[in-house]
């Protein structure tokens, strides 16, 4: 039942990413990218890690999704035409992969077991959140609000 | 007895799975999610149907006139006409359109819909998606609804249904914010983001006769109200159908939809509004649980479903009441009263936490949300800068 699930989410993950590289319409090439990142977060509920499974379509289908289809709608003037094929992105592409395949093989948890661990609930997550990291935490926290605040500076009405 | 008949449908599954005993656990679970997802939709198209006839019969009423009374008994079938008459509606697709998208957007709203629903507690035991984060997965599948009515109004290449649609972005993340800050208070104070957690600990009255519900409490009550109004926007409905404001952009991102497609874009719209009145039900009104000790034999899906008419029947009411809303004082609406109010309902429910959860915290919670109010009103009175209006994009 399980590697049959995922198998078939395996199938659409690779399928919408390799449709989010090759689409001629830049704003099919961004709803597959969607696409994708949804198979993503089906992976981690497979594999039992519903936070962040959830917490991945809420970031990046609620907001990196809309944020991608806005910016392509307003910064683009061929938003409905095609696109040639990008050799400047095709090579760093082979270049990331390259290196991520070599990291990987290069560490040495690989050869270790892992132990078989309780499934993490929310509040676990939660608990650890507002102790052990929460100074990370309040880090992020500031930051985007000075993203926030930056953004509302920036679109300010200018005094005549 | 009463116990019996609140566990009906609970033990009506348990019944139906016990004839595939002995069949492999793959097998069970399917079909143990097959009758949810049947159950859900059977009791949730039907109340589709029961509340698109029965607005129309309230507005009706409010506007001093009989409503649809010709098909059935007081006009009762009328979903049943209204949905033939949309199944046999010839589909028409634009031909500049973008037909996949075009086709897609419907399916995902409608689908992002009825997902959310999954996680409400309809009763004792009757919770159709168990899930330990429920609050967030409710949050998380309903913030995909931002993406299907962009591809609605994007996939019709018409500019009346991509301004539609940008209006409806603009505004549903705009409200997104309180909506889920206003449900933090809830989560804070239980410590659980499970929905069945959340009525749980809704059980009891104090001095035996108020209901232990978070809507009595002040900073209830408020995150409550502001829970609604956000839930109102998210559904783009009256008075925050800007989106789809008939006199300015047609329909928005409907304009180019027709036949059934436009009724399933109809259909979700209801069901989100089921699945947020749902919500605000399980947070701050008790869930299934009864208002007093003495009506506790009525079975739990009663109340649950006599609390979501209730609300239901206020967004009818609200419909029937107020004009549309001007865009530039909704989003200032948003942003400078209901999220500092949100917040502060945060810092009230912990007020009411650390001061001992009785009546001084009650009154302590009171008293901050008092002072945050008087204050944020005081600030955004505009009444004493009436000047004529300036235009920035028009003479």
């Amino acid at each position: 039942m399980n590697s049959a699930a995922l198998i078939i989410i395996a199938i659409v993950t690779l399928a919408a990413a390799l449709a989010a590289a090759t689409l001629r319409k830049l704003m099919h090439a961004a709803l597959s990218f969607a696409v994708a990142l949804v198979g993503i977060a089906a992976f981690f509920f497979l594999l039992g890690a519903e936070f962040v499974g959830l917490a991945l379509v809420f970031i990046y289908i609620g907001a990196v999704a809309v944020l991608i289809v806005f910016t392509i709608l307003l910064t683009r003037r061929d938003v409905g035409e095609g696109r040639g094929f990008n050799w400047g992105g095709a090579i760093i592409a082979v270049a990331v992969f390259g290196g991520l395949t070599w990291s990987i093989l290069k560490t040495q948890s690989l050869a270790i077991v892992a132990p078989r661990m309780p499934a993490l609930t929310v509040k676990q997550i939660g608990v650890a959140l507002m102790t052990t990291y929460v100074w990370p935490l309040q880090c992020v926290g500031l930051l985007l609000t000075a993203a926030l605040i930056g953004a509302l500076i920036l679109v300010m009405e200018e005094k005549r | 007895m009463s116990k019996s008949i609140d566990q009906v449908f609970v033990n009506a599954k348990q019944w139906l799975l016990s004839c595939l005993a002995g069949s492999p656990t793959s097998v069970v679970q399917v079909v143990s999610s097959l009758i949810n997802i049947f159950a859900l939709l059977a009791v949730f198209l039907t109340l589709f149907a029961l509340i698109s006839v029965l607005e129309r019969k309230i507005l009706a009423r409010m506007q001093n006139r009989y409503g649809p009374n010709r098909v059935g008994p007081f006009g009762l079938f009328q979903p049943i006409a209204d949905g033939i008459k949309m199944l046999i509606k010839e589909d028409i697709v634009p031909a500049r359109a973008d037909k996949i998208v075009h086709f897609l957007a419907p399916v995902l709203i409608a689908a992002v819909a009825i997902l959310t629903l999954g996680v409400i507690p309809y009763g004792r035991n009757m919770t159709l998606f168990t899930i330990d984060g429920g609050i967030l997965f409710f949050f998380a599948v309903g913030s995909s609804t931002e993406l299907a009515v962009f591809m609605a109004g994007w996939g019709s290449n018409n500019k009346f249904s991509m301004l539609g649609a940008m209006r409806a972005i603009a505004q549903m993340i705009s409200y997104e914010l309180p909506l889920i800050i206003t449900v933090l208070p809830v989560v804070m104070v239980v410590g659980s983001l499970t929905p069945g957690r959340i009525v749980a600990a809704q059980a009891g009255y104090t001095f035996g006769v108020v209901p232990r519900w978070f809507v009595f409490t002040p900073w209830g009550v408020t995150a409550f109200i502001l829970f609604f109004v956000s839930g109102l926007v998210e559904s783009n409905r009256t008075p925050f159908d800007v989106p789809e404001g008939e006199s300015e952009i047609v329909a928005g991102h409907m304009t180019e939809y027709s036949g059934f497609k436009y009724a399933t874009f109809f259909m979700a719209e209801y069901i989100g509004m089921f699945a947020v009145s749902g919500l605000a039900v399980t947070l701050f009104l008790g869930g299934w649980h009864a208002p007093a000790r003495t009506l506790e034999f009525i079975p739990s899906y009663l109340w649950f479903f006599a609390k979501l008419s209730v609300l239901l029947f206020v967004y009818v009411w609200v419909r029937g009441t107020l004009p549309r809303t001007r865009v530039d004082q909704m989003m200032n609406f948003a942003w400078k009263f209901m999220l500092p109010m949100a917040f502060t309902c945060i810092i009230a429910a912990a007020v009411w936490h650390y001061t001992g959860r009785g009546l001084r915290g009650w009154l302590w919670s009171l008293v901050v949300i008092a002072v945050v109010y008087i204050a944020l009103s005081t600030l955004l009175d505009t009444r004493r800068k009436f000047a004529p209006r300036v235009y920035r994009f028009a003479e």
